[in-house]
Formats: structure tokens, C-alpha cells, sequence
């Protein structure tokens, strides 16, 4: 693998920092060069959040472009549909299933797009779309949408399975890791 | 050993390896992470300020007297710490000092996108600019060497993107640092005219010998590649530049000032074309353009906003992306809001409901500007809320005044709010502020603050009594007030308003977010009950939504914090699961 450039993308609050900082992990133990940028402040409250992670070699910009992702993981629908011209053609879109009414559409200013997921499956052939927060909820707890959807990724990649759980532990706060755990395994076999 | 880090982190761990013992900062996106790292070392006295220029004093009391310290803030602190600063020019270190200052090219999170290497030359203080997080920790090791051997604060400048991305960063130990002697020194530390005036010809002293160092240090290394092209560049637009341009030639400067005039021109003199590539002023530009060298910069290249390697490919190479849209519609847009729970929706609810003017001020609650509270009027800077409402009653009159408050955080008004309040009183002012007292500084992510009663470290502290205060200052009315008790909110606001004298309303409810806030959990919408008068809708929830056909909660965003059942007139909300 020369390089990798996974973006994560949702909406502030639902946990996509934490998904990056594990995903950031992986990558340095497999020895790869890595960037993580993540987004702070304003834009995380309610807002549309994107994370971009990179590794190779040798990475110099910490950012990824249009059309630069290998994999974009999408907490929420209508962002998938924001940040999917920065998908590769041939890149993978894992999809959380789930619909959070930005502001605009909530007060009726703009209409929430329709068929989502069929939009971007008539565009792109690897989407993995998945009820990602039905899963967690059956885990134990609807925070564990970021750590089903890690699972999900953990499989569509090379790297091995107990990289991944090496740096959840390493990553998660204790008194939550029983339940990410439960959940990454949950994502992994789905 | 090998570690991930953000820049911020990495400044922090430089910090500590450097043997800093004093650090000192007010939280800012997207500097704040800086010192929330430093407060995990045992080994550094580190605090929250009450504001940035309280903060650059204490670093600079402690290297006057003998430590090495360091002092955080974003690019617009830096304007509050600018007093101080141009003076520590004069006055020299004893210990080593270290500035360190985020921009906010893009304006993630900030009110402008003003360049603090502006700062650098305007203080002739010299500059160091990282490029990842790597030479984070480097620079800020490095810049406490410069700062004791030049006899100078040294300021390291990040931006949004270099203290929020992670990269790899090889961590050492620390190396001990011994104080130094305190040795009263009055021609060098009392700066009156008699003793300032040799201090200033100190300072052009060492920003000669500094050139010097900039010249000939690793902090400006050429990277020669094809010689067709020659990229000039630094701190994160250096990253860009590698990607858009690949194997050209780069002069890459770690040093922004003062700039290295000799490397420029023997780097110029061997390449064809020559490129500046510089986020937001052109500062290198006009630097290398006042040495009569020709170099492309901001006449292709924008001043406005972030770069990235795709915008360097366009505006350079005439190379756009074309990029496939799945759908022709109108994709909403995603703005942050405040949050469910968040204390500040039923100030607003009430406040758009008297239609007052809103002389606004900055934090979480600058976001009731938007749709749909849409009720702060204005929002400059930290603490223009209140000197703000104050002018514009003596603009217009009492009679606007009455339909005029103020709105600022409880840690805002720690910061700058309370000389605008003495304001108001001195010169007989009637404004009504009201302090939003959430228990914590919210927007850069809970930070303690002299409100609180709690310090950096999580150790109890003194309160400060914001009603004390008030009195202390000559404010009469006072009233404290919960702005979820929304009759009891609006009638204060009324009667606060319409008084002949200044008044201050605490609205007190603490942060949604904090972990000892608890909620009844989601609620929904009978819709048998429900006559969709959309009442509800008007407090502004996120987890409130209009179906067209019906009223909905969103059960995975309401927290319950049945702000909206007290706006509804027919009992039409239930708890969720029964």
C-alpha cells in the first residue's frame, strides 16, 4: 500500500474525532507515514464536521481533495451526499443509515434530499450502507456509532484485525471499552 | 519513542522537554489545546488567565524572574497581549519566553483572518513557523535557546491546520532547567523613557544579529530539486506547495522574521521562475520583492482564506478538478447550532420575543445570530458587548437603550467585559447586560475560568461572585435568573430594560454538556394533542422537526431538557418510551 486517504465525515457530536484518533493509531503502528486533521471549536457544534486521514510513506498535506478519498466513512446521510465528489470512482463509501435534519431543513428553509443512498449507488459500486446506529443501540449504547462503523472499515482493509483492537484499547476511555468492543466486533461481522 | 500528535500537543511536549516550569494562556480554537497539554505535566505551574494580556504578563514575570515560560493564544489574543508584547521587545528575557499564537486562515472558528507575522515585524520580535507537528515541538525547543541567546521574547506561529492535524512526533525527556539568577536590573526592566529609549537601540542591535541567524540557521533550509521552478514558503502552505509543485526547488523558512535576505538571493539567483506561496498577507512577497527580486505570489495566488495543493494546481498551473456530482439539487448547508439542553435557547426565546437589539459578544451563544434565534445584532470582539450597548444608547437615546441589552458569556466578562460595565456606570449609562453564566467556558470546549471555582488542574479555587461584583462596581439591580423559567426570564428582561438605571441579569443554567448535567431523556410529540401551531419550533432545537404533515422529535438528539413543553399551549409533548 503506497497510500491511503480515509475521510470521515458527519456531524459534530457524533463522536468522529475519536474514530480518527484510533484510525491515526493504526496507521502509525503499521509504520506508515500519517496526518489526522481534524476539525475544533464552532464547527463542531451541530455543524458539519469532516476529519481527513492520511498515510504513505511520505505525507505532506494533512488535507484530501476532491476526488483523493480511497474510503470516506459517512456518519449521516446528507453528508455523505456533501463530501462524495471526494471519493476516488473506485473508492468505498461505508454509510451510516441515518438521517439528522440540518437547521436550514429543520425550519423549513431547505428541503432534505431523497434516495440518498441510491443517488450515490448509481454513481459509485462500493457502498456498504449500513443501520450502523440500530447496532449500536443493541450493543448497549447509541454513542458506539463511530466504533461499528471503524469495525466495518477494520474489514474492508488489509490490516490486521488486532491492530485495530490494540489501538481501541489504547484509545477508549476504560469504562467504555467493553461496549466498543462489543460494538467494533459487531461492525466487523455485519 | 514515536508518538501521534496534534501540533498543539506537540508544542506542550516541547514545552516540557524545553524544562519550561511557568505556562500561562486563555483559551482560544485553535490554540487552546496547547495548554490543556501543558496542564498534564506535573513538573509546569500552568493556568487559565483571565485574558491573553494577563496571561503574556505572568510568563513574562517569570522570566524576568529567572524561568522558562510560555504563553498561548489565538491570532485575535494576540491583539488583547499587544501592549505587553511591543514592550518585552524592549525589555529582553532573563529566563527564556515563548509566544505562541494560532491563525485561523479560513476562519474555522474566529470573528477575523488577520496575520499575526504583522505582530512579529510591528514588535521586531523575532518568528519561528512549523510545518508539522514535529517541528512543533522542535521549534518551541529551539525558540527558547533563541529567546535566552538573543535577549528576546520569540514568538512560534501555528494556524488552524498545524495545531489541529496530528503527525508523528520522536518525544525525549526533559531536560531540567535551572533557574536563573534574579539580579534587579531597573535600565533593563523599567521601561520609562530614560530607560527605554537605550533598549530600543538594543532591539535594532539584535534584529541585525538575528538577520544573521536567519541567514545561516536550519530553521531556512533550500531544498533543491528542478531549477525551472523556485517555491519560497513556509508553515503549512510549505505542505501544499510539495504537493502542487513535486521536484521543484524550495527554500523553506522556519524563520519568518526576520526574513533571510542573502539565502533569499542566492536561491533566487539559481532557479528560473520564482514562486511565493504564503497563506493569507504577503509577507514574504513584499519582503523578497523589496530586495528588487521578481517573484509571482498573491497576483495568481488569493489573500483571502486557506490554500491547498488543488487551489496552488488552479491558480499556478490553470489545472481545476473536475469533480463528479451525484445530484443536481441544492445540498442544505449544515451550520453549527447550540446544542439540545444548551442554557442559552431560552434567553434567546426570549429576547427575539421583545425584539430587542442584541449588542452581542463571542462564544457559544454568538451562534444565536443565526436562524432561526436570529437575535444578536452585533459581534466584534471579546468584550465589545457591553461598551457596544453603551454607545449605542448614547447614539439614539434612552429610549433605545430600553430596547437595548447586552449579551456576553460569564468568562467573556471576565475577560473584557467588566471595564465596559464600570463604563456604563461611570459615565451614567442604562444598559442592561445580562451575563450568561454556564458554569464553564463553553465554545473552546470546557475550560475552567475564574467563575468557576475551579483552576486548570481541576483544584478548587476561589469563586469569583459575579453579584459581588456587580454591586462592587456600582450596578444596583442584579438579579439572578434561570432562562429555562421563561415567564420569570421575560419578566426580568422587561423590567431590567424600562429601568432608569444600568442593571445586570446573571442568566444562570449550566452548560448542557457538562457531565453533572442530567436530563430527563428524549421526549416526544403526541400528535393527537399536537395542533401544529409550531410553537415549539420557535425555540430554536435542533431535535425539533418539521415533517410537513406532523411535528417530530428526534429522539437520538433530545436530551430532555423540556425547554419546548413550556412554549406548548396543549400539552402535547410526552416522555419518548412510555
Amino acid at each position: 500500500m503506497e497510500k491511503l486517504n480515509i475521510m470521515i465525515v458527519g456531524v459534530g457530536g457524533q463522536g468522529t474525532l475519536l474514530a480518527s484518533r484510533v484510525l491515526g493509531n493504526v496507521a502509525m503502528k503499521m509504520d506508515y507515514d500519517v496526518k489526522v486533521s481534524e476539525v475544533h471549536g464552532m464547527a463542531q457544534r451541530g455543524g458539519s464536521v469532516v476529519t481527513y486521514v492520511k498515510l504513505g510513506n511520505k505525507v505532506y498535506s494533512p488535507i484530501i481533495e476532491k476526488g483523493e478519498a480511497d474510503i470516506i466513512i459517512a456518519f449521516e446521510k446528507l453528508e455523505a451526499l456533501r463530501w462524495i465528489e471526494y471519493l476516488k470512482e473506485d473508492g468505498t463509501l461505508i454509510l451510516n443509515d441515518q438521517r439528522i435534519d440540518p437547521m436550514p431543513v429543520i425550519t423549513g428553509k431547505a428541503k432534505y434530499p431523497e434516495n440518498i443512498v441510491e443517488k450515490i449507488k448509481n454513481n459509485y459500486k462500493n457502498v456498504i450502507s449500513i443501520d450502523a446506529l440500530q447496532i449500536a443501540k443493541e450493543c448497549g449504547n447509541i454513542k458506539a456509532v463511530n466504533t461499528v462503523l471503524l469495525g466495518i472499515l477494520a474489514k474492508s482493509t488489509s490490516i490486521g484485525k488486532e491492530v485495530w483492537l490494540e489501538s481501541l484499547k489504547e484509545n477508549v476511555p476504560a469504562k467504555a471499552l467493553d461496549v466498543n468492543l462489543k460494538a467494533f466486533e459487531a461492525g466487523y461481522n455485519a | 519513542m514515536k508518538k501521534l500528535m496534534l501540533g498543539n500537543e506537540a508544542v506542550a511536549r516541547g514545552a516540557y522537554e524545553a524544562g519550561v516550569t511557568v505556562a500561562a494562556a486563555y483559551p482560544g480554537t485553535p490554540s487552546t489545546e496547547i495548554t490543556e497539554n501543558i496542564a498534564k505535566y506535573d513538573e509546569i505551574y500552568s493556568e487559565w488567565s483571565p485574558n491573553e494580556k494577563v496571561a503574556l504578563e505572568v510568563a513574562i514575570g517569570a522570566s524576568i524572574a529567572g524561568a522558562r515560560a510560555i504563553c498561548s493564544m489565538k491570532h485575535v489574543g494576540l491583539n488583547v497581549a499587544a501592549d505587553p508584547l511591543f514592550t518585552v521587545s524592549y525589555t529582553g528575557v532573563n529566563g527564556g519566553l515563548v509566544i505562541m499564537v494560532a491563525d485561523d486562515p479560513g476562519m474555522h472558528s474566529s470573528q477575523n483572518e488577520q496575520d499575526s507575522r504583522c505582530y512579529a515585524k510591528g514588535a521586531k520580535v523575532p518568528m519561528l513557523e512549523p510545518s508539522d507537528s514535529q517541528e512543533c515541538k522542535d521549534f518551541v525547543k529551539k525558540a527558547f535557546e533563541v529567546s535566552e541567546k538573543y535577549d528576546t521574547p520569540v514568538i512560534v506561529r501555528l494556524s488552524t491546520r498545524i495545531s489541529h492535524s496530528q503527525s508523528i512526533v520522536e518525544i525525549s525527556d526533559r531536560s531540567e532547567y535551572k533557574l536563573k539568577d534574579y539580579v534587579k536590573d531597573p535600565a533593563k526592566y523599567v521601561m520609562m523613557p530614560a530607560m527605554a529609549r537605550p533598549r530600543h537601540v538594543e532591539v535594532e542591535k539584535r534584529m541585525a544579529a538575528l538577520k544573521e541567524l536567519s541567514n545561516t540557521d536550519e530553521f531556512n533550509k533550500i531544498e533543491w530539486g528542478n531549477k525551472e521552478i523556485g517555491v519560497i514558503t513556509s508553515g503549512i502552505a510549505y505542505q501544499y506547495a510539495r504537493e502542487a509543485f513535486g521536484d521543484v526547488s524550495y527554500l523553506k523558512l522556519g524563520m519568518v522574521y526576520p526574513l533571510p535576505d542573502k539565502l533569499i538571493k542566492e536561491f533566487a539567483s539559481q532557479v528560473k521562475t520564482l514562486y511565493i506561496i504564503e497563506e493569507l498577507d504577503p509577507f514574504i512577497e513584499e519582503y523578497v520583492k523589496t530586495l528588487g527580486i521578481n517573484a509571482i505570489g498573491k497576483e495568481k495566488l488569493p489573500i483571502i482564506g486557506e490554500y491547498s495543493a488543488n487551489l496552488i494546481r488552479e491558480k499556478i498551473f490553470g489545472q481545476k478538478v473536475e469533480s463528479k456530482s451525484v445530484t443536481d439539487e441544492q445540498i442544505p448547508v449544515r451550520p453549527p447550532v447550540m446544542c439540545p439542553g444548551c442554557p442559552h435557547r431560552g434567553m434567546y426565546y426570549v429576547l427575539r420575543m421583545l425584539k430587542l437589539t442584541v449588542s452581542g459578544d463571542i462564544g457559544c451563544y454568538t451562534l444565536g445570530a443565526l436562524p432561526p434565534t436570529q437575535s444578536m445584532d452585533t459581534c466584534v470582539c471579546m468584550g465589545a458587548s457591553i461598551g457596544g450597548a453603551l454607545g449605542m444608547e448614547k447614539a439614539r437615546g434612552a429610549e433605545f437603550g430600553k430596547k437595548t441589552v447586552a449579551v456576553i458569556g460569564d468568562s467573556t466578562f471576565i475577560h473584557s467585559g467588566i471595564t465596559g460595565l464600570i463604563d456604563v456606570v461611570y459615565n451614567k449609562g442604562n444598559s442592561t447586560v445580562i451575563i450568561l453564566d454556564n458554569s464553564i467556558t463553553g465554545m473552546t470546549g470546557h475550560q475552567h475560568n475564574p467563575t468557576t471555582g475551579f483552576t486548570i488542574k481541576g483544584e478548587p479555587t476561589k469563586q469569583v461572585d459575579l453579584v459581588k461584583l456587580c454591586n462592587a462596581i456600582g450596578i444596583d439591580r442584579v438579579r439572578v435568573v434561570d432562562p429555562f423559567d421563561i415567564k420569570e426570564f421575560e419578566k426580568a428582561v422587561k423590567e431590567e430594560t424600562q429601568a432608569d438605571e444600568p442593571s445586570v441579569i446573571i442568566s444562570q443554567r449550566p452548560c448542557a454538556l457538562l457531565k453533572h448535567v442530567k436530563f430527563e431523556g428524549p421526549i416526544r410529540i403526541n400528535i393527537e394533542k399536537c395542533k401544529k401551531c409550531k410553537m415549539c419550533l420557535s425555540v430554536g432545537c435542533p431535535a425539533i422537526v418539521d415533517k410537513g404533515d406532523h411535528i417530530e422529535v428526534n429522539e437520538a438528539l433530545c436530551v430532555g431538557c423540556m425547554l419546548c413543553t413550556k412554549v406548548c399551549n396543549f400539552n402535547a409533548f410526552e416522555k419518548a418510551g412510555e
